[in-house]
């Protein structure tokens, strides 16, 4: 494919990289710490072969200094080649968000689900629900900052069609946003599965948010416990869930259901986006690796409340929520909790810590409501 | 600092489009369709029918006027400086609707934009502006404040006073589209002039990446202070990127005459008083304008306008004078009668709160001001609003003495 010319571009570099270099001043965001003129004036004058410029992978970073709960990335890719042309900004922003990475290193991926350990037993007194999401893109098409109404349009038509195909289980519908009935969208509503267009301008900055809401949907299987989004923050964003504490179950139907998703994709010629080094390429850096995040959600009323809380989440290599997902707070003493890496281990790792992890920390829960204390179960840094 | 942009002016004056010679009229008249070459043409991966936005539940000006063939036609075309089609028109894509006007749903990211993509633009700034057609009309241009009469209104009705307008830096793409370092050069070019101003219009410019806590306070009290843009209308057309970068304020002393720096358009002036000394008000705004443009001038500088479309803007709709005068007014009695709105639209006035556009009316007091913005100069259409408020407050007056109103009949649009 023939590179597309960014005349845009070629028009900006009449002027200086002095003039052009954004005031980070008072930015606290992963590109913000590494973007110096050094590197913004060896990148500017490239663009990925559909024409991403390097202005285009930071804007988002640039118009949003910072998050009050969590350290942001800050820039995009656009497309699959964004990882490569603009390796020396992405690179380090990588390393620092993902524990030290390095562009040397390769990622490991393990969607065997036989290999999980345990799960099956979570306490569902207090493990309330079960959820396992990832997300995947479509080799051959640019990413959601940068597609083309024609390009999301034909991701969605290839979407439907392999989603369509699928049965038993995994039988199911999709939902165009654009063509669903009232009832329809009340049902998807009520069952928590609805997505509505993107508000925070984390995701609109970096341009995800066009043409809303064409080329947009949902589908879901019958059972309801397996759910895909289709071009909202990535082409695809695939969810296996369930009531109750059974995760090894959410992840066996995870596993099964992507790979029979990704065979169908294969034999259109459009496979997922991966590579040895990166795993499953997405739009967000943070999303590298297995792109997925394992979690439930538990009721830690006692243990959230004692002074380690954090410091045993750190050292399980869990992360904390509120019940509402990224950006609330926990209501009730019921927290979300899921696995915080997401690159350089694979999917069975990041399960199995998270299976490990609640295990552990509703029993210490247990203790707890007993007037026991914790002291000897605080593990060690895994 | 100003290096890369005299260079990047002497390439475009030898294309014709600036002469320094006869100022902006004789340039306005250089800058001709046939005069822009544009930008090269974009290679896409789809066909324009694979790309064409699906427009069913829209309506705004650029939706009535987008025909598949019309999109296929220009989808491919860029300015000079790069500018497309498909940017030109995201935020009437994204914004299907407004609840109380028909939104215009498209921009200019540079005053080129305007020839090339006129089969577009020229229609819908038909639409817009009630039939100013571009191909073939002239629009007039009139900031002699001397021919306003009558501008002075009872107090006792009119609480302010106020004419705004928008200029644009030639030779700099517009907020749509802007670069960092163009953004900062519009900064440096008007924050330069503004400096060179005198008497009572001297002043002080507030930057909105430097400025103190105490001073923000001051502005805010003052309500001059202008926050990032939160209207999808806005954002989804790419003008708040890299906010507060190179935006400010700059205010006279007096504090009743203020300029916005990168906000929706390069500047916003903006007259203002308490009181009903709409002629004053006018007067100062005149008188201001003409000085920063001539400061302007003496640095190499010039407005966008041409005879055709008259002062160039972002938004198309504030294409010709881009003037706005108005007044916030007590007609608790005339808002009530049912005629009151018919009597708005044949002075060609329009209401909005005392918010601004997207706000309602509070305690009777309205926003009055002119509905149109091309086709009629500055003077016209103040005087329009002069006239227009003084029958109003007289309606308002026979009102109160318990006598009938009679609706005027319409005025006539292009004069």
């Amino acid at each position: 494919m023939a590179a597309m010319k960014n005349c845009h571009n070629d028009y900006k570099m009449k002027f200086s990289v002095d003039e052009e270099f954004p005031d980070l001043s008072k930015h606290n965001n992963h590109m913000a710490k590494i973007l110096t003129k050094d590197i913004y004036n060896k990148l500017r004058g490239k663009s990925t072969p559909s024409g991403f410029t390097v202005d285009d992978v930071i804007q988002t970073g640039v118009d949003n200094p910072g998050h009050p709960f969590i350290m942001t990335v800050g820039c995009v890719a656009g497309d699959e080649e964004s990882y490569e042309v603009f390796k020396e900004l992405l690179d380090p922003v990588i390393s620092d968000r993902h524990g030290g990475y390095k562009p040397t290193d390769k990622h490991k991926t393990d969607l065997n689900f036989e290999n999980l350990k345990g799960g099956d037993d979570l306490d569902p007194n207090y493990v309330l629900s079960s959820r396992v999401r990832t997300g995947r893109s479509i080799k051959g098409f640019t990413l959601p900052p940068h597609n083309s109404r024609g390009e999301r349009r034909a991701i969605e038509k290839l979407s439907i069609e392999a989603l369509a195909s699928l049965d038993g289980e995994f039988k199911g519908k999709y939902y165009p946003l654009n063509g669903m009935t009232d009832a329809e969208q009340e049902q998807l509503i009520a069952d928590h599965f609805l997505f509505d267009k993107p508000v925070s301008p984390l995701l609109t900055c970096a341009g995800m948010a066009r043409d809303w809401p064409d080329g947009r949907g949902i589908w879901h299987n019958d059972n309801k416990t397996f759910l895909v989004w289709v071009n909202e923050e990535d082409h695809l964003r695939v969810i296996s869930m369930q009531k109750g504490g059974n995760m090894k179950e959410v992840f066996r139907r995870f596993c099964v259901g992507l790979q029979k998703i990704e065979e169908i994709f294969k034999k259109h010629n459009h496979g997922f986006m991966w590579n040895e080094h990166l795993g499953y390429i997405l739009t967000c850096p943070s999303n590298l690796g297995t792109g997925l995040r394992g979690g439930v959600h538990v009721k830690l009323p006692k243990l959230s409340t004692h002074a380690k809380f954090e410091e045993i989440l750190t050292r399980l290599r869990l992360q904390k929520r509120g019940t509402g997902g990224v950006d609330t707070a926990s209501v009730g003493g019921v927290f979300d909790i899921s696995n915080a890496d997401r690159l350089g281990s694979s999917e069975v790792d990041q399960v199995q810590l998270v299976v490990d992890g609640v295990k552990l920390m509703v029993e210490m829960e247990k203790k707890l409501e007993k007037g026991e204390s914790i002291d000897g179960m605080i593990p060690a840094q895994k | 600092m100003a290096s890369s942009f005299s260079r990047i002016l002497s390439s475009r004056r030898n294309v014709g489009l600036l002469s320094l010679v006869g100022g902006s009229v004789a340039a306005g008249f250089l800058l001709r369709r046939e005069r822009v070459t544009a930008g090269e043409p974009l290679r896409r991966r789809y066909p324009a029918s694979a790309d064409y936005p699906d427009l069913r539940k829209h309506n705004n000006c650029m939706a009535s006027n987008l025909t598949p063939a019309i999109y296929a036609k220009l989808c491919d075309k860029t300015t000079p400086n790069g500018f497309t089609l498909d940017q030109a028109i995201q935020t009437g894509v994204d914004n299907p609707g407004h609840p109380f006007i028909k939104t215009v749903g498209m921009v200019a990211g540079d005053e080129e934009s305007y020839e090339v993509f006129a089969d577009l633009l020229d229609p819908v700034i038909k639409e817009r502006h009630n039939g100013y057609d571009p191909r073939n009309m002239r629009h007039p241009t009139d900031l002699d404040a001397s021919k306003i009469h009558s501008g002075v209104f009872d107090e006792r009705y009119v609480l302010s006073s106020r004419v705004r307008t928008g200029r644009s830096i030639r030779g700099l793409s517009l907020p749509p589209a802007c670069t960092r370092a163009e953004r900062r050069e519009v900064e440096r070019v008007v924050v330069d002039a503004l400096a060179g101003l005198k008497g009572d219009l001297a002043g002080r410019y507030y930057s909105l990446t430097q400025m103190t806590d105490k001073e923000q306070q001051q502005l805010i009290d003052d309500h001059f202070l202008f926050d990032k843009p939160v209207s999808p209308l806005l954002t989804c057309a790419g003008m708040a990127r890299d906010w507060p970068d190179a935006r400010g304020i700059w205010h006279n002393n007096e504090k009743t005459f203020l300029i916005w720096v990168n906000e929706e358009d390069h500047t916003r002036v903006i007259s203002m008083e308490k009181g009903g000394n709409m002629k004053r008000v006018f007067e100062r705004f005149c008188k201001g304008l003409k000085e920063v443009e001539r400061l302007i001038q003496e640095r190499g500088w010039e407005f966008m306008w041409n005879e055709r479309l008259g002062y160039i803007l972002t938004c198309p709709s504030n294409l010709g004078t881009g003037l706005r005068a108005g007044v916030h007014v007590k007609l608790p009695l005339l808002s009530k009668d049912p005629r009151f709105s018919k009597i708005l639209d044949n002075l060609r006035l329009q209401k909005r709160g005392t918010g601004g556009v997207d706000t309602a009316a509070v305690g009777g007091v309205f926003d009055i001001s002119n509905l149109d913005r091309l086709g009629q100069s500055e003077v016209q259409l103040v005087q329009t609003v002069v006239d227009g408020v003084n029958y109003l407050i007289e309606c308002e007056k026979r009102l109160e003495r318990g006598q009938d109103i009679k609706v005027p009949p319409p005025l006539k649009q292009f004069k």
